[in-house]
């Protein structure tokens, strides 16, 4: 399967199979000016499926959106065709309004213009916790 | 300027020098009467305790301060819907500290986020009651003279009881400490207690539901409360609550030295037979509370 290659853009990369919708959705890329392609189950030797995205322009993204969702995946930048840098996302220390506390006795289920915060408390197995009430996410 | 919301806000350090102040003050109560003269504090309770904010109110007076203050969100602009955020705002312009109650979790940090003065977390639903921890730490010194090499049963509601997550959290950092967590299985302690404090920490520790099967071994029994309002489901709370009754006959097999706890206010679960016995320290600890509180205000206020 070909996708035309992007001149100015962003490839998300190493995404695990079936979850670039998420990442599609979370980032609101439906919004954009832009093309956006999403390749799903694309063979990798590393991963054996993986998903992809490219946008085809620079624009800021939400990178502890990305490392929330998939902590694995790798950011490709291009300009005039060229990589011109890559990295690792990862794993967020911190999260701020991506995610809604569901304890309903959390101070955030009533106070008004207050942000939604966790903060990482268990690497290995991904435990975020509520600032507030400490209510970890599932 | 510093607040308490955790009791891990406080290093070990700290709790230790606030319970040697508070032991000071229960020796030498004349010489802290005018510490706070001038000082006000507020007591911010937007759901009931009595306990609690007279123990802070009976502490500030005691150091010769003043309090201001409400007793329930009814008679706060709460009522009115005004944020805890623009509260607190309002109130720091009032007084010197604030010792503030919620019944939603998180409500006093968020209080602390936004403060020009101190904030004492109260009580914030089922989450932390770090003056509570502080005065069963108190309360420990007192009767065992230590905060190490303990075995300490922890009886009825571990699931929702705040006390003995933060009793848990604070005594896991002291040296030789056992814990027996006594409970019947829909109130057992939360795993993340188990993983993130007991095994983190390497303390050993023994569940049960049965309250006599370790009674010999224990140097402190902490009774809890199953209370009504940590409960969505009524039945649930009716066919719990009289789970555990610590009387006469269970303590029969126990050391004499026991030192027997509850936060209070009790329902059933402690026997009024057991009040005589001279292992029973529950009234003494909430008089504890009083002078925890006023090491804690004065640390606070920096008042030397």
């Amino acid at each position: 399967m070909n996708i035309d290659s992007i001149k100015d853009g962003i490839v998300i990369d190493h995404i695990q199979a079936k979850m670039a919708m998420k990442i599609y959705e979370a980032l609101n890329l439906n919004s954009l000016d832009c093309s956006v392609a999403i390749i799903t189950n694309a063979r990798s030797e590393k991963m054996g499926r993986k998903d992809i995205i490219k946008l085809d322009k620079n624009i800021e993204i939400n990178m502890d959106m990305i490392g929330f969702i998939e902590p694995n995946a790798t950011i490709n930048i291009i300009k005039d065709y060229k990589l011109i840098d890559k990295y690792k996302v990862k794993l967020p220390e911190k999260i701020i309004n991506i995610a809604k506390c569901q304890n309903p006795r959390c101070i955030t289920s009533v106070e008004k213009n207050l942000d939604q915060i966790f903060l990482l408390t268990d690497k290995e197995n991904r435990v975020y916790r509520c600032k507030y009430c400490e209510m970890s996410l599932n | 300027m510093k607040h308490l919301i955790d009791i891990k806000d406080l290093s070990v350090q700290e709790i230790d020098d606030l319970i040697k102040v508070a032991k000071d003050i229960i020796t030498n109560k004349e010489k802290y009467s005018h510490k706070c003269d001038g000082k006000k504090i507020a007591t911010l309770f937007f759901e009931p305790s009595t306990r609690t904010r007279l123990s802070f109110e009976a502490a500030m007076l005691d150091l010769g301060g003043n309090v201001i203050g409400f007793s329930e969100a009814s008679s706060s602009s709460v009522s009115k819907g005004e944020s805890v955020a623009d509260t607190i705002r309002v109130v720091g312009g009032y007084c010197d500290i604030i010792a503030m109650r919620h019944p939603k979790e998180g409500a006093p940090l968020v209080a602390s986020m936004k403060s020009i003065i101190p904030i004492i977390n109260a009580g914030d639903g089922g989450h932390n009651h770090p003056t509570q921890t502080l005065t069963d730490l108190l309360t420990i010194n007192c009767e065992k003279n230590r905060l190490d090499n303990l075995t300490i049963g922890l009886c009825g509601d571990l699931k929702f009881g705040r006390t003995v997550h933060s009793l848990i959290t604070a005594m896991s950092r002291y040296k030789n400490i056992k814990f027996i967590l006594i409970s019947p299985k829909e109130l057992v302690i939360p795993e993340y207690i188990k993983k993130d404090i007991l095994e983190k920490n390497n303390i050993e520790y023994f569940e049960t539901n049965d309250i006599e099967e370790y009674m010999d071994k224990l140097d402190v029994l902490y009774m809890t409360r199953v209370q009504r309002e940590r409960f969505f489901n009524e039945d649930d709370y009716v066919r719990l609550k009289d789970y555990y009754i610590l009387n006469k006959d269970k303590l029969v097999n126990a050391k004499d030295d026991l030192c027997i706890m509850h936060p209070l206010p009790r329902v059933n679960e402690i026997s009024t037979d057991v009040d005589d016995d001279k292992r029973a320290c529950y009234f003494k600890q909430a008089e504890y509370g009083k002078y925890i509180r006023m090491a804690l205000i004065l640390k606070l206020l920096e008042v030397k």
